[in-house]
């Protein structure tokens, strides 16, 4: 990604997989033969999806364990999982599994939800277009982000943990091929998590971070 | 005349709209027609009003009919309606075959810009049937069903099945309410328009002056509940819930605000059994509203005035009198059902009650509780302005066509 960084953008379109499950045992039936996207979809895609509450887990899986199966420590072992210490879907889908199978030997009674709590498995399709909007340099940063969109934020700081081969963000990945890689700004980087509050924080944060770094003024995103 | 995409920058920002104008660009010349089964009252109606003129913005062809029916038509879609949504009631075969009847009727009077489009949306089980009138279609026909068919009566959605299986996609409001069928089927919340006259900022002196018109005294607490006058609402329970905090805050008033659609015929009976109960309730104020220009002004200032928000609803569909009251920037206390589940969370954005006492315990709490009221309905507002907005609604429509453009709904296009 030497050169320029082409900005991109992203929408998502949510799609039913058609299964929806009640008990933990189910959970692990589900988590075992759900395509793929829909793996990928409950640990990222969950982001772009228009939601009433905040945040408080990494996952559907661990929220829905909290909230439905009424498991604060089922919920605390799912979050755990991260999804970017796996080389691709298949490895997380295993070790989710594995979790699971843990859970499942240690229940006594097997968790399960009220008819009305069920999971609904979903999945992704994305559908990313360019923007036509270049950076030349990083001192482009801090105005660029703060007029990106909150799902070209998502593609180039969440959905490239996934795309890249290092597992990083688009702008570390972007950075690291400069003369000049800006490294205590990757490490900045690196330290903000992108899991919790909403992407219009995610981008607010990351907007004062690159003026803080490149000493400039927050460019104010609005609304 | 509907407000520009333009007009929403202040209130999305330049991002969103830029976004909406780049995912549009492959669409553009697409032939869009929408058909539902009534121009004006509901959900449906008020989306489309904008929804059709935003997308000839976006460059696209779009155009809104809507089906014509007789009085028989429109009992028979009721009690489809109703029958979707679990009540144990179901047409009988002389009713069925009528429905069929009317929907080819209207294919015969629609078929030429039906069978030319890119794109056909028909909305609702009323116009479902005019799929199977069109073998010779070339677009690509989408049904979108507004309601919540997680228990439906299995002989009508079995029936109506029959009528859906061959779309070349479906979109539900939420996975709950989706069933398994043969083609895609997306996920889409509908969504709430902030710049129409039902969610625009309005001044403090005109939400004084309606509530004035209508007897409400500002400085007494207020509970509105707006919504049709259907069984389905529960706006006797409302009032029961009024009754049982009113014992604990006397000064407390309840309006129950709402109009029909011109495809119910139930709200009349509904109406006069809740004006005979509140009838001897001098802070309880029923007020049916027209189909006119001004109504959904009202509603949004009474909604205003309100200090709490109630949509009690025994089902319901996605229940957007919720997102409007959320976006007035106050908690609401909403039925377990359908999506309300979704849009209220304890604590967060108002309470989720299952019975008229749960309601009115509800009601005490947050009139005891200024601070948490007024932090929740701020909460409230900004998770409606990430995600609930008209142009988000938008986006996702633009998303689905470009994905039955690329024929695929597999991992992700890039353009």
């Amino acid at each position: 990604m030497a050169g320029e960084f082409v900005i991109k953008d992203c929408a998502l379109a949510t799609i039913s997989v058609g299964r929806r499950v009640q008990t933990l045992r189910e959970l692990r039936n589900a988590v075992r033969d759900v395509p793929a996207d829909s793996i990928y979809h409950h640990f990222w895609g969950t982001l772009l999806r228009p939601s009433y509450s905040e945040r408080e887990y990494n996952n559907d899986f661990a929220a829905w364990a909290k909230r439905s199966l009424h498991d604060q420590q089922l919920a605390e072992r799912l979050a755990v999982i991260d999804p970017t210490g796996f080389p691709d879907i298949e490895a997380l889908r295993a070790a989710l599994v594995e979790e699971l199978e843990e859970c499942l030997d240690e229940c006594t009674v097997i968790p399960t939800a009220a008819l009305t709590e069920q999971l609904y498995f979903l999945r992704g399709l994305l559908v990313v277009f360019d923007t036509h909007r270049r950076l030349a340099a990083p001192e482009e940063l801090p105005a660029a982000a703060a007029q990106m969109s909150t799902a070209s934020i998502f593609y180039h700081f969440i959905d490239a943990r996934g795309r890249t081969e290092a597992g990083v963000d688009d702008f570390r990945a972007w950075l690291t091929c400069l003369e000049d890689p800006h490294e205590e700004l990757q490490s900045r980087l690196a330290s903000l998590d992108p899991y919790f509050g909403s992407l219009a924080s995610l981008r607010t944060r990351l907007t004062r971070l690159f003026a803080q770094y490149f000493q400039v003024p927050t460019t104010v995103v609005h609304p | 005349m509907s407000p520009r995409l333009e007009s929403y920058v202040p209130v999305v920002g330049r991002s969103v709209i830029d976004q909406l104008e780049q995912l549009a660009r492959p669409l553009h010349g697409a032939r869009v027609v929408h058909v539902n089964s009534t121009r004006v009252g509901g959900g449906v109606a008020e989306i489309l009003e904008k929804m059709v003129p935003f997308m000839n913005e976006l460059g696209m062809e779009a155009s809104w009919e809507v089906i014509e029916g007789d009085q028989t038509f429109y009992a028979t879609t009721k009690t489809f309606h109703n029958a979707l949504q679990g009540e144990p009631v179901a047409p009988v075969n002389r009713e069925l075959q009528h429905y069929e009847d009317m929907n080819a009727a209207n294919a015969q009077r629609l078929g030429t810009t039906l069978r030319q489009a890119d794109f056909v949306f028909i909305h609702d089980p009323q116009p479902a049937a005019l799929l199977s009138r069109f073998p010779d279609r070339r677009g690509r026909w989408i049904w979108r069903c507004h309601i919540d068919l997680s228990h439906p009566s299995r002989p009508v959605w079995k029936y109506l099945r029959g009528q859906v299986a061959g779309y070349d996609a479906s979109v539900f409001s939420l996975p709950d309410f989706a069933q398994v069928l043969p083609h895609p089927v997306f996920i889409i919340p509908p969504s709430i328009d902030p710049l129409s006259e039902k969610n625009i900022e309005l001044s403090q002196e005109e939400v004084r002056a309606t509530g004035a018109g209508v007897g409400i005294n500002p400085d007494r607490p207020l509970v509105v509940q707006i919504s049709r006058f259907d069984r389905f609402k529960d706006p006797l329970g409302v009032i029961n819930s009024y009754l049982l905090a009113s014992r604990f805050a006397p000064e407390l008033q309840l309006v129950l605000a709402g109009g029909g659609a011109s495809d119910d015929p139930e709200g009349e009976t509904v109406l006069e059994e809740v004006n005979r109960t509140a009838a001897d309730l001098p802070g309880v104020c029923v007020l049916p509203l027209p189909t006119t220009e001004t109504s959904p002004r009202i509603v949004n200032a009474l909604q205003r005035a309100a200090d709490i928000i109630m949509q009690k609803s025994l089902r319901e569909g996605f229940g957007l009198t919720v997102t409007e009251g959320m976006w007035k920037g106050r908690p609401v206390i909403g039925g377990n059902a359908g999506g309300i589940r979704l849009q209220v969370v304890n604590h967060q954005t108002g309470f989720l009650v299952d019975t008229p006492e749960g309601a009115a315990l509800r009601i005490r709490y947050l009139l005891f509780n200024e601070e948490e009221r007024l932090r929740m309905g701020e909460r409230a507002r900004e998770f409606v302005r990430e995600n609930f907005l008209i142009t988000r609604h938008l986006r996702e429509y633009l998303t689905l066509m470009v994905a039955l453009h690329h024929k695929t709904v597999q991992g992700r296009i890039e353009l």
